[in-house]
């Protein structure tokens, strides 16, 4: 018996009562952090591959919106090491569309078939021994596009105007819902003030510094599939990529690694990606590996939901908001995608906020666009509520004349009414908000805050102060999405509710504890607070309990609410492995009260011992006890359970489906945020600088004080990237433009300032510990409250984000200077290109040579092509029509382009057109130039103007250096006419720093 | 320089955190892809292959440097020290343990290149300012932790700060950054 007398959590006895230190509610540093810190901890990426495994690379639309018209494999699949093409007639063979949360006629398969409807969207797989092989395969594959026009934007969606995405629904809003709470008209004709505000959420995410990772099988004997990634859950996603995949849910088995690289809900959206992997496995009989890579998942993978507001409010005249009318469109992407409406309706129980709004009316749109699928993204749908009801409370009190912290202490629900019931349904579990906000001002220093606005004013300069006050909710209903459906369609799918959390505790036989939870963890210390739960239940040491993370939905306990989202952890999870390891130590003290002659009530745990209350010398060891089970079953008493293994789940008792009136409790309990900013803007640069900031939590009872500052000051530093900096860009035309970290701009450590951080604790009385969540709500809070700074600073409405200095610029700024008279004088524009955001010039060279000589040249297919930068023959086509192969590089990167080109508007020896346009893996481009020739005494003036568009990955990464690429390719052009044309040798002597720098990595020739 | 041929894989050796390690990589290899995928040493982890996140900062010659940027052709016959090389004896660094009590990681991922960074830069700027530290720290994208506790951990082991992270409540602290 050596395993038991060398348990490892055995102590000698103590002569007095053994006692062990709290731990639920200590600042515990993190257990995670020194397999982490050595470069121990594996990741996805880091974990081993199956032999002959293969890599895929995928190959991407670079339109918005095109139909293909065919798709030609066969010269990448001749290449060396590739082993299979898959594109969306697999997908039709072994898949099936992904499930839609509405019912409206769209089809969304993971690989495109027949239309491409957002920039990015995965087009075909190359599958070869390595990624690098497989990347080169892209480029052999030929697509067909016939682009489309696109929509941009939820105004234009909401117009009506444009071609509808799915043909089939007819309208670019797939979804509008009514909903009406209390009595909205009456409310209005009593107030004395009825004030509304506009406001439009921008497209942003929290990018993880991990993109996805996938690694897929196929078992073809069993038609089962074996997937390891880094998704995050929710689970509820399960069955949506088992029925894409045609398979029962028993058949997708998904594993999830021991470390994840941070999620923030991102990680939700690597769903499609299991799917196609999961065919792409299938279709070459061999595992499949596929990492993402910065470009991809900043184009492709995922987005918060843009979102347009009108709110109308009914105000008295102190600034209580009586009722209140609201509208809001989600800009959801080109597709519907699971979970979402989620985003759209996960606030529906706070509609209201913190505040006693006791009337509303609300309509819901869905309006799709050429963008990316939006999905989870930290905050979900809290950031896109918050900017809208926080500035109207800054508005009311603008337009009233009044302090805006007044119109907020008047209107926030007082804490006699707690539990408070919200207009639409939601249950506001806990706290004394006036007191919070109190607080919060006197310890987080407002009157030197005004105090230094007065002073700035005095001098001139821009300071402002904001503020926001905020419902944070956590741990999701799983039946609020289906609020989007009407009581009728709910009544024909079945109810949906709850939110099942589950946790195993189990016992060794040395008597080591083992906890294992679906939470899938992405950095927030799940492994350390569970370890405190778990060792306070037991009077356990922290390292006597070992947590495992990783994931298997095939051996472990699980439920559509598994995940990490939604703060879930605390109140949920925590709470679940707390219930577990108590019923775990309840059996163990019925063992232990029968060998010890004591009532199992008069059983105690402390100290690695299980002795009695009342004689504390009546002891066991723990691991004692524990191993019991495993070792001698045989002595139990009868009817006496061994106490080897405990599996809980939970469920938050307050969260229904929805009513028949539309009354939901979207989430189990609701902490409070409050914050104060003050800010100063730059008058000069037009730059934001957050002055102070005070955030002020109440996220019920607080389980490690470092963890919850850690997710406070991780919350704010995305949330001042989405107020100042982060913005998914994309062209009028549909161009995504946002492709690296230098144009999706993440805030550094020079940007992001330390908060001041305050704490109350009310604890919930819905959830086991009385924590609720707290990773989320300055993600909700701060981007208003820094717009409402913003706001205060310069005395005007700020309706959008992010906050960029040119935004600012263009509020502060008088009208830029008109463009010089005499420059408009120019030449007649080129045509310009439908859809072309036009990469814009014009210039002139002096050619030594006649016009007619110049005119030969430009004529001549084999002149023409020794002229077209890397053009290596033209192919002709037609009359002065040729196609060609153009390799073209720009940024960091060079493409192989299949191009046409034509001479048009020929005017002989004077004047011409030059238009070309191409496509690659790297995108398309198209161009035309039209250029004059005139004689002069040094030979032929050619005055040339162009337009031109780029479009796909090299728009994407190279947007900064189009503008001067384009000129470069242009002066190569013209040196060669000229050194062809007996001038001087075409200018290759003096290449750019950065054509040197591609030539020395081998990128450019 | 030797001449290299794009269509097969060349040795190549370097000095791995003090162990000599050799594999083959073809010239356009990453270094980044070289030691995680040929090397097996998965402690660099690979965020944004641009060179703008910093998450594959390594030391190469004793000087940072983005491994995604390199190629792994170019440090044949180098010094490479990566995350795996901090506590060679599996204890860990003043630094580490600073990040681990001032919790300066959440996810991680980002937290080796900001390791072989700041082993190079307090070597070169053992007191670094607050803004000094920052502006360096920008070299870095850190998603999770508002690098709050990244620069209370360097400030601390630099002997600017209390060390103390056992405070429960920031109310009252004044620690670095705060505004």
């Amino acid at each position: 018996m050596t395993a038991l007398t060398k348990a490892p959590s055995e102590l000698a006895p103590a002569a007095a009562a053994p006692v062990s230190a709290a731990l639920i509610g200590q600042p515990i540093p993190r257990l995670e952090d020194a397999a982490i810190l050595t470069g121990q901890a594996r990741y996805t990426d880091d974990l081993p591959i199956k032999p002959g495994t293969l890599h895929a690379a995928i190959l991407r639309s670079p339109h918005a919106h095109a139909e293909i018209l065919g798709i030609d494999v066969q010269a990448a699949r001749a290449m060396k090491g590739v082993a299979a093409v898959v594109t969306g007639e697999d997908a039709k063979r072994f898949a099936a569309p992904f499930l839609v949360g509405v019912r409206a006629p769209m089809e969304h398969w993971c690989l495109a078939v027949d239309r491409v409807r957002y920039p990015g969207e995965p087009v075909a797989v190359v599958l070869a021994d390595d990624r690098y092989l497989a990347e080169d395969a892209l480029d052999r594959i030929e697509v067909r596009y016939r682009p489309l026009p696109v929509v941009m934007s939820i105004d234009q969606a909401l117009s009506g105007d444009g071609e509808p995405l799915h043909p089939a629904v007819g309208s670019n809003i797939v979804n509008t819902r009514p909903f009406g709470y209390g009595d909205v008209n009456a409310a209005f004709e009593a107030a004395e003030h009825r004030i509304s505000t506009t406001v439009q959420y921008p497209r942003n995410s929290c990018t993880p510094m991990e993109c996805f990772v996938v690694m897929a099988d196929y078992d073809q004997a069993d038609g089962a599939y074996e997937v390891l990634s880094n998704f995050s859950g929710p689970f509820a996603i399960h069955p949506v990529m088992a029925k894409a995949l045609k398979v029962p849910g028993s058949k997708l088995r998904l594993k999830l690694p021991p470390n994840s690289g941070g999620s923030f809900g991102n990680k939700q959206a690597v769903f499609p990606y299991i799917v196609i992997m999961g065919v792409c496995a299938r279709v070459a009989g061999r595992p499949v590996k596929w990492v993402e890579d910065r470009l991809e998942h900043l184009m492709a993978a995922t987005s918060a939901t843009a979102r347009r507001t009108d709110l109308e409010a009914a105000v008295s005249g102190d600034g209580r908001i009586l009722g209140l009318r609201m509208e809001q469109t989600d800009d959801v992407g080109a597709y519907l995608r699971a979970p979402e409406p989620a985003s759209l309706y996960r606030n529906h129980g706070n509609l209201t906020g913190a505040y006693r709004i006791p009337a509303l009316d609300v309509v819901n749109r869905l309006a799709v666009t050429n963008k990316t699928p939006t999905g989870l993204n930290r905050g979900f749908g809290g950031g896109q509520l918050y900017f809208a009801i926080e500035r109207l409370m800054h508005r009311i009190a603008v337009t009233l004349g009044l302090d805006p912290l007044d119109v907020i202490r008047r209107n926030l629900v007082p804490a006699a009414e707690m539990p408070y019931t919200t207009a639409s349904g939601g249950i506001l579990d806990s706290g004394d908000f006036l007191a919070a906000v109190e607080a919060a001002t006197t310890d987080g220093g407002l009157d030197e805050l005004k105090a230094r606005r007065d002073k700035a004013r005095a001098e001139g300069r821009l300071y402002g102060i904001g503020y926001a006050a905020i419902v944070e909710p956590s741990i999701s209903n799983m039946g609020y999405i289906t609020t989007v459906l009407t009581a009728d369609e709910r009544r024909k799918a079945g109810p949906k509710n709850g939110a099942q959390a589950s946790a195993t505790v189990s016992v060794d036989p040395t008597g080591g504890v083992t906890v294992t939870v679906a939470s899938a963890p992405q950095g927030q210390g799940h492994r350390t607070v569970l370890s405190q739960v778990v060792a306070e239940v037991f009077g356990l040491r922290l390292g006597d309990i070992a947590v495992n993370t990783e994931f298997d939905t095939a051996k472990d306990a699980w439920s559509i609410a598994a995940g990490n989202y939604s703060s879930r952890f605390a109140g949920a999870v925590a709470g679940t492995a707390h219930i577990a390891a108590t019923r775990l130590r309840d059996k163990l003290a019925k063992l232990a009260a029968s060998q010890l002659n004591v009532t199992p009530e008069d059983i105690r745990f402390a100290g690695g011992r299980v002795f009695a209350a009342g004689n504390p010398d009546n002891s066991l060891s723990f691991s004692r006890v524990a191993a019991a089970g495993h070792w001698s079953p045989g002595t139990l008493a009868d009817g006496t359970e061994a106490a080897l293994r405990e599996t809980a789940f939970w469920t938050p008792p307050p969260l229904k489906a929805p009513t028949e009136a539309d009354i939901i409790n979207s989430s189990a309990c609701y902490g409070f945020v409050f914050d104060i900013c003050a800010v100063e803007i730059d008058p000069v640069t037009a730059q934001v600088r957050i002055d102070k900031y005070v955030t002020m939590h109440d996220a019920g009872r607080i389980l490690n004080p470092l963890m919850v500052e850690g997710q406070i000051l991780g919350a704010f530093a995305h949330a001042v990237g989405t107020a100042l900096y982060e913005e998914y860009a994309y062209g009028s035309d549909g161009r995504f433009l946002s492709g690296t970290f230098a144009d999706y701009l993440v805030p550094t450590a020079c940007e992001v300032p330390v908060p001041v951080m305050l704490h109350r604790e009310s604890p919930s009385p819905f959830t086991p510990l009385g924590a609720k969540g707290v990773g989320e709500g300055n993600s909700m809070s701060t981007p208003v409250c820094i717009a409402n700074a913003v706001a205060d600073a310069l005395g005007m409405d700020i309706s959008t984000l992010p906050l960029t200095p040119a935004r600012i610029a263009a509020l502060i700024e008088k009208p830029e200077v008109a463009r010089p008279a005499s420059l408009d004088a120019a030449p007649p524009k080129a045509p310009a290109i439908a859809g072309g955001r036009g990469l814009q010039g014009e210039g002139t060279r002096t050619v030594p040579a006649s016009p007619e000589q110049v005119w030969a040249i430009l004529l001549d297919p084999k002149e023409l092509a020794a002229l077209l930068p890397g053009c290596d023959a033209l192919d002709l086509a037609g009359p002065n029509a040729y196609r060609a192969e153009v390799v073209v590089g720009i940024g960091p990167v060079r493409a192989r382009y299949l191009a046409e080109v034509e001479l048009t508007d020929l005017d002989p020896p004077r004047a011409l057109t030059l238009s070309g346009r191409g496509s690659s893996a790297l995108g398309f481009g198209e161009g035309s130039g039209h250029v004059t020739l005139e004689a002069t005494a040094d030979g032929t003036r050619v005055v040339y103007r162009y337009d031109a568009a780029v479009g796909g990955k090299v728009a994407a990464v190279g947007g900064r250096m189009l503008d001067s690429a384009t000129r470069m390719l242009i002066g190569q052009f013209f040196d060669r006419l000229i050194a062809r044309a007996g001038g001087p040798a075409a200018v290759e002597t003096s290449p750019s720093l950065l054509t040197r720098l591609l030539r020395l990595l081998g990128l450019r020739p | 320089m030797p001449s290299l041929n794009a269509q097969t894989k060349h040795p190549v050796t370097i000095t791995l955190n003090d162990g000599t390690r050799t594999g083959h990589a073809s010239p356009r290899m990453l270094l980044s892809d070289f030691l995680r995928h040929e090397l097996g040493a998965h402690g660099t982890k690979v965020g944004c292959e641009h060179g703008v996140c910093g998450a594959c900062t390594i030391r190469l010659d004793g000087v940072a440097a983005r491994a995604c940027l390199t190629l792994a052709v170019q440090a044949d016959g180098r010094r490479v020290d990566t995350v795996e090389g901090l506590a060679p004896d599996g204890r860990m660094t003043t630094l580490q343990d600073a990040f681990n009590r001032h919790h300066a990681l959440q996810c991680g991922f980002c937290t080796a290149g900001i390791l072989m960074s700041l082993s190079d830069y307090l070597e070169r700027v053992p007191k670094p300012t607050e803004t000094e530290l920052r502006d360096m720290l920008s070299g870095h994208l850190c998603r999770c932790t508002g690098y709050a506790g990244i620069v209370r951990a360097v400030m601390d082991v630099t002997g600017q700060a209390s060390g103390n992270a056992d405070a429960k409540d920031a109310s009252g602290r004044k620690e670095p950054g705060h505004v």
